[in-house]
Formats: C-alpha cells, structure tokens, sequence
C-alpha cells in the first residue's frame, strides 16, 4: 500500500500537449481508474507515473517521496500493459521470474513467488508454455502474474482487459476486484470502457484532452457530473441536454416554457445566464401535453431493452430519451410532455460548460 | 445440380492454373541451372574432350581429375598450390566479418527502432545514403585511414572494412524488423528493471532468429563472394578465395585448363550454396515475417 501523488504533470508530444497539468491524490490501497476518450492521455498519463515517459513538468510523488527522476523500475511499481507485452521468447515462468532475477533475488525466493502468484491466478498448468501458445484470456492473466508476482505496492493497469470477448472481461473484472481487496494494493487502472469504470473504481478521473474533469467516487460522478463533458460521456444513454436560460427569478426558460428549478441546488447563484440543462433519462416522466412547466414532444422509436424500456423523442429539435416501463412505453401517445426531475439534474453555464 | 458442373469446372481451371504455373517454374528453373549445369558437366571432363569444343556434350570418361588439380595444384602465378589455402583465408575473414556485422547491426538497429526523435530519422538517413554510395567512390578514402592506423594490407584491415561496409545493412534491415516489434515489450522489461544490453540480449535477441539468419545468409554470401575488397585490402597472406580463383583462371604461364578453371570456380561456390541448403527454411520463414511483421 502506497500513496501516489501526481502534480501539475504536463507533457507534449512535438508540440501537442497531451497531459495539461495533471493533479491527483491517491490514497493508500486505493482503486482509481482513469476513464476518458480514445487519445485524451490515459496511457501518456500512465506511463509518466511508471517513468516509462519523460515528463515536461511537474512531479509524481510516491508515499510523500519525490520519485520524478527515479528509472522505472526503482519506483516500486509494476504495470500491466495494453497489449499484455509478455516477452515472447521466454516461458510463463520465465516471464514471471524475470523481473526478480534481474534484482538477484536467491532462487528459492523466486520460486516461491511464482508458485505463489501461479495459484493465484489459477495458470499453474501454463508455467511451461511460451505466450504464442496461450489463448488470450490466459495471456491477460500471465501478464496481470507479472505485475503481481513482486509483490509492488502499486500496480498500473493499462486497460488489461480491452482484448478479452465481453464474457471474460465480466468474469476478469470480477476477479481482478476481488484481487485488489485480498492484496490491498493502490491500482490504478485505465480504461474507457465505462462499466469497469463504475464497477470496480474507488473513485473514478475522467480525462478530456489532457485534464482531469473530475475525480471522485463513480456515483457521483453519474449524478453530478462536473463539466458538460463527463456528463455527456459517463452513462448509457448519454445524457439529455436542453439549451436555455436561467432568469432572473431562477426559472430555466426555454422557448417559451418556464420550468421551476427550486428543487435544484445551485452550486453559484449568479442569474440571468445561458445555461445548458442536463437530464438522465430515467430523470424524465412522461405526461399529457400541455401539461405546465413541461416541454412538448413528440415520439420517435421505442426500443424494448427487457427490464425496461427506452423511448426516443423528438423535442425542441433534438433527440430525447426517457426510460419507462416496458407497458407504460407499448402504451405510449405519438404526442406528450416531458416533465423533469429537478432534485436529480445537472445545470451547467453554457460558457464555462461547469456544473453551476 | 448445376453447382456439381460449376465446382468441375473450377477444379478444371485450378488444375490449368497448376499445371501453367509449373510449366513456368520449371522453365525458369532450367534457365538458372542451365550455366551451372554446363560447369558441372565441363569440369567432370578431361582436357581431351575439352578439346573437342562442345560445351553441351556430356562427358564420355567422366573423373574428378580436374578437380583435385582445382583443390590442390592448380597455378596461379608463380605457386602452384590450387585454391585451398584461399579456402582457410576466406573462412577467416567470413566468419567474423560475418558475426560481427550481423551481430552490431542487430544491436544498432535495435537502438535505432528504440530512439524516436528527430536525431533517429537524421542517422537512419545517413545509414540509407551509406548503402547507397557505391564502394568504387569510396575506396580511396577507405585505403588512406587504414595506411594511416597501419591496417591497409592486413588480415584485420579486410575484415574491419567488411564489417564496415556491411553495417549500414545490416543496421536498416535489423532496425525494420525490430520497427514492427511491439514497443511494450521493451517497456515491459524496463520496467523489470533490465538494462537496455540485457533487454536486447535476453528478449530481442532470441526473438530474432529469423532475420538473424537472413542478414546472416545476405552478409556470407557478400563477403564470400567478394572479390574486390579482397584484393584490395588482404594483404598477399590472406588472399580470399575469390582472388585466388581469378589469378588461376587469368594465369598467363602455361597452357589454359578449362575444366580445372570450372572445378575451381565450383570448389569456391560450395560454401555459399551449402548455407542456402541448409537454412532455406529459415530464409523463406525470416523474408515472409520480414514482410508481413512480427
Ligand atoms: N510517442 C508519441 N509520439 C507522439 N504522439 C504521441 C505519442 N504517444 C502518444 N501520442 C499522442 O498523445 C495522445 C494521447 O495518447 P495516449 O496513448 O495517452 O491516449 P490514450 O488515452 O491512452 O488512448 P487509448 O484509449 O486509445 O489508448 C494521442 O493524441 C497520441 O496521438
Ligand atoms: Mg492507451
């Protein structure tokens, strides 16, 4: 169990800045999973902490000692990379000794350590094949062996499942979870698959182009998104967004709809300003039209997803989805009114795109 | 049932397509062999049918006279000793030109695929030009700094500048190989803490066997069948072979003997073809991962 500091890390590529200043505080035997877009800097951010990637700027603590300019492998830290990178000329075991060979530990340490991790991991009957001869679930699991097999006090993950079919990575997910709470270690695991994200994180840090948006338990994350980016990139459906503005008596109007906010709490209190409301889709009902302080809509599709239902509605211009119950959708009139859960929506400033 | 007369037919055309596509092979097959077949057949002759001036007759008293003359007492200039003392000279050089170019190449070229900046493409440039300057253009310069350190003339002169002259080879085929090979990997044992010596030596290294193999083959047979560097840099003690076999052809004393001169010419094309034989597998395999990656 370590803690990991990351401050004001930033880092460009030929003059492409991928990591813009980057905090973060992780706790002892921590699971934080970095979650974000294709190309926002997980892997950039990852390898920074590992030491694989020079830094521009900043600093990466390691339990309150400066670690900066260490070599990767004096940082106490061990990695679990995106395409597993076993060393192919070697056996399981060998790719699992290798490391502690390297640091000359005695051999029956090592043995012991590979014994251990083999049960561990359940891939005793592999310690004999090279990795061209495993499936790739098993290779994912050797090179998880590898990370663990040194007993670091950290380990990175750089999304270890994302090769796996969807029935191993649900099962692996599982395991890797419980893995972490049998050794305790602080992991910080990469991902944009957002279900890993929800599931297994401690606290979860949405990256976009190079920043932290926000960084806190998966919950809240989906309840009260910080920036119209993480709103819009955590949950399926993503969320609704309805364009309009907060007046002075802080009623958020839209075309000619006024819609009481008093069940929401404002973070600033600043009126009269171009707001973006942001819904989920189980946050909105469905009533008559015409109903006060709804907004008109009319039916576009329904899909039928077996617990329940999604129903799709052309509203004000743009897309709409609400879910139902599966019988309240079949039931469902061409033309309603979309009424909004205020206690459970997110209003950000049009300008700053912040939650306010 | 017209997918029983479709399927017919395709197995008609495949076979024509078969049966063409031999036809081709085996044409080209001949065209090679044919001039090696004529040598073969002309240095199993003796002088008389030599004589008789045709070069496409098969032998009528076929003997390997003319070869242990080849071996062992042809004359090229004044010493009558055949080709087999250039035989120990060429191994000589060979073998650890061999080793040494392929061997640095591989480490350079790992290097070189490692190093991602600006400087790395400036050198890989460089190392492209030297493949590209004919030897000719810098023979002269090569000959003064090696007169200058007192190695022009010498047996470690001519296997320095093999090595020299094969590296930017060596280096650009090892470094596109090594271009393909995931950069995780070598991350991976950074991260284990190897140095970048024992990450080549004890990950990349045993991964390249294939190409090991190719460069190998490509660099023996360049520097066995060299001729020019040869005579130029090996100083009269370390002759190769190839030099050895033009002074017994060109020999000027004497009469001229045909046949010894083809089973010289054969004795000296031994080597090269054995290490095609035997590790013909390994140089399909090591061009075709050359070509799809990994
Ligand atoms: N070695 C490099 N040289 C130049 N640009 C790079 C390099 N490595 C990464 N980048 C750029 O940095 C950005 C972030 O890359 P990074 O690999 O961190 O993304 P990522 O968030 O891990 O994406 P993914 O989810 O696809 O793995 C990308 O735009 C990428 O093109
Ligand atoms: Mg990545």
């Amino acid at each position: 169990m370590s803690s990991v500091s990351v401050r004001q890390i930033r880092k460009s590529f030929a003059g492409l800045t991928v990591l813009d200043s980057v905090d973060m505080e992780i706790a002892p035997g921590e699971f934080v999973v970095i979650l974000g877009p294709s190309g926002c800097g997980k892997s950039t951010l990852l390898n920074v902490i590992a030491g694989l990637d020079e830094r521009d700027a900043g600093q990466i603590f390691i339990d309150g000692i400066d670690v900066s300019d260490l070599e990767p492998s004096q940082r106490g830290l061990a990695m679990v990379f995106q395409s597993y990178a076993l060393f192919p000329a070697m056996t399981v075991r060998r790719n699992l000794s290798f490391g502690m060979e390297i640091a000359g530990r005695p051999k029956t340490t090592i043995a012991e350590k590979v014994a251990w991790v083999a049960k561990l991991l359940q891939i005793e009957a592999l310690l004999d094949r090279r990795p061209s001869q495993l499936s790739g679930g098993q290779r994912q699991r050797v090179a998880i062996g590898r990370a663990l097999v040194r007993s670091s006090s950290i380990c990175l993950f750089d999304e270890p499942l994302s090769n796996l079919d969807a029935k191993l990575r649900a099962e692996t997910r599982v395991e890797l979870k419980q893995l972490h709470e049998t050794l305790r270690s602080t992991m910080i695991y990469v991902t944009h698959d957002q279900t890993e994200a929800m599931t297994m994180a401690d606290r979860v840090a949405v990256m976009h182009k190079g920043k932290v948006e926000q960084f806190a338990h998966p919950q809240s994350i989906y309840e009260k998104p910080a920036s119209l980016f993480v709103a819009g990139f955590v949950g399926s459906p993503a969320m609704n967004f309805l364009q309009g503005r907060l007046d002075h008596a802080g009623r958020f109007q839209v075309g000619d709809i006024g819609i009481d906010t008093s069940g929401y709490g404002f973070e600033d209190s600043s009126r009269e300003r171009d707001v973006v409301l942001g819904i989920r889709s189980e946050d909105v009902s469905v009533v008559d039209q015409g109903t006060p302080e709804s907004i008109p809509a009319t039916l576009a599709f329904t899909e039928l997803l077996g617990a329940d239902a999604l129903s799709w509605f052309q509203c004000l211009g743009k897309r709409f989805s609400v879910r139902l119950g599966v019988n309240e959708a079949r039931a469902m009139q061409p033309t309603v009114g979309l009424c909004f859960n205020m206690a459970k929506a997110s209003f950000f400033s049009a300008a700053s795109e912040q939650r306010i | 049932m017209s997918y029983v007369v479709s399927s017919r037919n395709a197995t008609f055309g495949s076979r024509a397509a078969r049966i063409g596509m031999y036809a081709f092979l085996v044409a080209s097959a001949i065209f090679f062999l044919l001039p090696l077949l004529l040598v073969v057949i002309n240095s199993l002759k003796p002088m008389e049918e030599i004589r008789q001036g045709n070069l496409l007759a098969l032998p009528i008293n076929p003997n390997f006279d003319a070869w242990v003359a080849a071996w062992q007492s042809a004359c090229s200039g004044l010493d009558c000793g055949g080709v087999r003392p250039g035989l120990w000279n060429s191994i000589k050089i060979t073998v650890p030109a061999v080793v040494i170019s392929t061997l640095t190449g591989a480490l350079n070229g790992y290097a070189l695929a490692q190093w991602k900046s600006k400087h790395a493409n400036l050198i890989m440039l460089l190392v492209t030009v030297g493949l590209f300057i004919p030897y000719q253009a810098m023979l002269y310069p090569t000959v003064k700094i090696l007169s200058t350190v007192g190695m022009f003339r010498s047996y470690v002169g001519i296997v320095f500048v093999h090595v020299v002259y094969g590296l930017p080879y060596t280096t650009l085929l090892f470094r596109n190989f090594y271009i393909g090979v995931p950069d995780e990997i070598s991350r991976a044992a950074r991260m284990e803490g190897a140095t970048f010596l024992r990450t080549f030596w004890s990950i990349i290294l045993p991964i390249s066997t294939n190409v090991l193999v190719v460069v190998g083959i490509l660099q023996f047979t360049g520097i066995w069948n060299d001729y020019l560097l040869g005579l130029i840099f090996a100083g009269n003690d370390s002759m190769p072979m190839t030099v050895q076999l033009t002074n017994i052809v060109n020999n000027s004393r004497g009469a001229a003997f045909p046949n010894v001169n083809m089973a010289a010419a054969l004795i000296t094309a031994i080597p090269t073809l054995l290490v095609y034989f035997l590790s013909g597998r390994y140089f399909v395999r090591g061009i075709a991962a050359g070509a799809v990656k990994g």
